[in-house]
């Protein structure tokens, strides 16, 4: 398993201000999932809700490594993804409430973040749904010859189900640069992998596909960020795909209505006290003497006025116009009733 | 100009025509390359676009229609063939939730504009080979269902599908590949994606029906005719956008109404069109509507069982007697 905790990392070569970027987002996903539980609490968010709270290090150590240009398709527990991409708060927050300006205008909710302009070809609710997207993704860059990557994030519970298989597969077998970044929390819902998967270890179901595989240190940024880099760069030379599964794990249940009998409290405590993506960075980059005290500081501070100013944004902006709800059925006119 | 042209052909040239004119077009599928395709609309395509534009994919409907909505976000002009419609059970999960979707879940960002080709038919291939679900994908906002009886159709429809920016559903049969008709010469020639068509004009009788289910529908018109009884022949051609003013408007000349379906008739589209037309039309009709549709079993696989559940001419002949009160209603298959 890469991981740079005992170990020298080339990413903090990074420059300072990428690095303390990379903190910031990871502070910013941390501050708006809080944020999102208290609206929720409070009405203003309906419908499921799925923190991303502990596993920030992967979407900001992932997304940090892509090229701009690259595809990414991911599972339901996206917005983490939406604000490492670096799209506006204020328009995710407004998503989640069903306001107009939302990133999807209040169609899509929490499970369906997009932004098309950034290549962020949405958040899929079917577990595993979304994998072939990416394929077609992937298979579209081979095609047009654009050497950009399809990167799909996934959890540990799609890699039992058929159309993980039949991604791999194809990808494999068009060589296809396509990134399988499986997201292993070690539960699907409130399912311990063990119930679940023949096979503990997600990366070993890539060699089915004689797909190469790594597993990385979920709760590592910068880990999360080398392998990604790594694993793009493969894809990008025309290799074909990488199997990326990164160790994570959830601080908070499934969605908002999850009680967690399924897992114990101490578990959840040992992860949150030695685990936490957000404490490991900072922690590391103090000791590198990357940064101080009082930066880190200011960036917190910084992100409790960006959330409390995308919470307003959201809760001032109107709903959307009920003459729209029949727009976008099709894209071409249609003229019979 | 026009040529007369196979079913068939008419699909082998709009593949061909929109893979000329861009170079966005593939096609995929299972045993469309090497093979020819398993009812040869695309035999020879391997040779004449490489491998690269006529792929051919292992057999994986979900997988591969995922990819083709996949590859339609990405740029491209996938055309997903999928072997049977039976198969495209596997797949639904791909072209309800996804393609179906993308653009109103997403506020109009993006589309995936890919084209899912299939075959409907039958031919003592059992329970499970023998199947037509055109109406479950016209239950689903967001689809396009086409099911194009005519040559001339299947041409205009498939060209405009590959041009068009929604996904579509194209609904062959494997019996009529065969049936030929009129096709322009135009490279350009596209049909817009909707519309019910008035085939054979009438008076006394409106019968409905698509794909090969209309061609029972004119050989029963015909049938009748000689005794005097004129019907009106309407090829719905899609399904979803579905053209019911179309319908109604017959319906209000002959005031009867006869739906002709090849699959069950339970929650299905002769179910659709009656509601509709006594929405819509409820005093201006004689009779109550009457469908012929498939028995409601499983295919049987021997000669003289598929017979009897397979609906034909004849049945469609006696629902026209039906509500002309011309003998004691029945149940018709």
């Amino acid at each position: 398993m890469t991981s740079t905790v005992d170990g020298r990392s080339p990413g903090l070569a990074l420059p300072k201000s990428e690095l303390l970027e990379m903190y910031r987002r990871m502070v910013l996903i941390r501050r708006f999932e809080e944020a999102a539980a208290e609206q929720y609490a409070l009405g203003k968010i309906a419908g499921f809700l799925h923190l991303y709270i502990g596993e920030e290090a992967v979407a900001v150590g992932a997304i940090h490594a892509m090229d701009e240009r690259d595809h990414l398709v991911t599972h339901y527990r996206d917005h983490g993804y939406a604000l490492a991409l670096g799209l506006d708060p204020g328009r995710c927050m407004a998503e989640l409430f069903g306001k107009s300006t939302g990133l999807v205008g209040g169609r899509g909710g929490s499970m369906h973040f997009a932004d098309a302009s950034k290549n962020f070809w949405g958040g899929y609710a079917i577990v595993s749904g979304h994998l072939p997207i990416a394929v077609g993704l992937g298979l579209a860059s081979q095609y047009l010859d654009e050497r950009r990557v399809a990167v799909a994030i996934f959890g540990d519970g799609a890699t039992n189900a058929g159309p993980f298989h039949e991604s791999m597969n194809l990808a494999a077998l068009w060589k296809l640069p396509v990134l399988f970044l499986c997201e292993n929390n070690l539960y699907g819902m409130g399912t311990a992998v063990e119930h679940a998967s023949a096979v503990r270890e997600m990366a070993r179901k890539a060699c089915a596909y004689d797909i190469p595989a790594e597993r990385v240190d979920g709760q590592d940024v910068l880990a999360v960020y080398e392998a990604t880099r790594a694993a793009l760069e493969h894809c990008r030379s025309g290799k074909g795909p990488f199997f990326l599964e990164a160790l994570t794990y959830r601080f908070r249940g499934h969605s908002m209505a999850d009680p967690e009998m399924y897992r114990s409290k101490e578990e959840i405590e040992e992860y949150r006290r030695q685990r936490d993506p957000i404490v490991l960075f900072r922690n590391r980059l103090t000791q590198e003497g990357k940064a101080e005290a009082a930066e880190f500081d200011e960036i917190d501070r910084e992100i409790d006025e960006v959330v409390a100013a995308a919470v307003r944004f959201a809760d001032e902006s109107p709903d959307p116009d009920p003459e729209t709800v029949t727009d976008y059925v099709y894209a071409e006119p249609v003229r019979v009733s | 100009m026009a040529r007369e042209i196979t079913y068939r052909d008419a699909l082998r040239e709009a593949l061909r025509e929109e893979m000329y004119r861009d170079e966005r077009v593939f096609l995929m599928g299972e045993d469309i390359g090497a093979y020819g395709g398993s009812y040869a609309v695309t035999r020879g395509f391997l040779q004449e676009f490489g491998p690269k534009r006529v792929r051919d994919t292992p057999i994986a409907e979900l997988g591969i229609v995922g990819a083709g909505i996949g590859a339609a976000i990405g740029g491209l002009r996938p055309v997903v063939e999928l072997m049977t419609i039976n198969f495209s059970l596997l797949a639904l999960d791909q072209i309800v939730n996804h393609a179906a979707k993308l653009h109103y879940m997403f506020n109009g960002q993006f589309t995936a504009p890919v084209v899912i080709r299939t075959a409907a038919g039958f031919g003592q291939l059992g329970a499970t080979h023998s199947q037509t679900f055109e109406h479950w994908f016209a239950h689903v906002p967001g689809l396009r269902v086409v099911m194009p009886a005519v040559p001339k159709d299947a041409k205009g429809f498939l060209k405009s599908a590959i041009r068009g920016n929604d996904p579509v559903i194209f609904i062959e049969h494997s019996l009529i590949y065969r049936n030929r008709g009129e096709v322009p010469d135009d490279e350009d020639f596209l049909l817009p994606l909707e519309g019910a068509e008035v085939r054979r004009e009438g008076t006394d009788v409106t019968i409905v029906s698509w794909s090969r289910g209309y061609y029972l529908a004119l050989g029963a018109a015909e049938e009748l005719a000689r005794e005097g009884i004129e019907c009106e022949v309407i090829d719905l051609r899609v399904l979803r956008p579905l053209d019911i003013d179309t319908v109604v408007r017959s319906v209000q000349k002959t005031n009867r109404l006869v739906v002709v379906e090849e699959g069950w008739r339970t929650l299905a589209m002769g179910a659709e069109i009656a509601a509709a037309v006594q929405e819509k039309a409820f005093d201006y009709l004689d009779a109550p509507i009457a469908r012929v549709g498939s028995l409601e079993v499983p295919m049987p696989y021997a000669r003289n069982l598929e017979r009897l559940v397979v609906p034909n001419k004849d049945q469609v002949v006696e629902a026209v007697r039906q509500v002309l009160y011309q003998k004691q209603p029945v149940a018709v298959g």
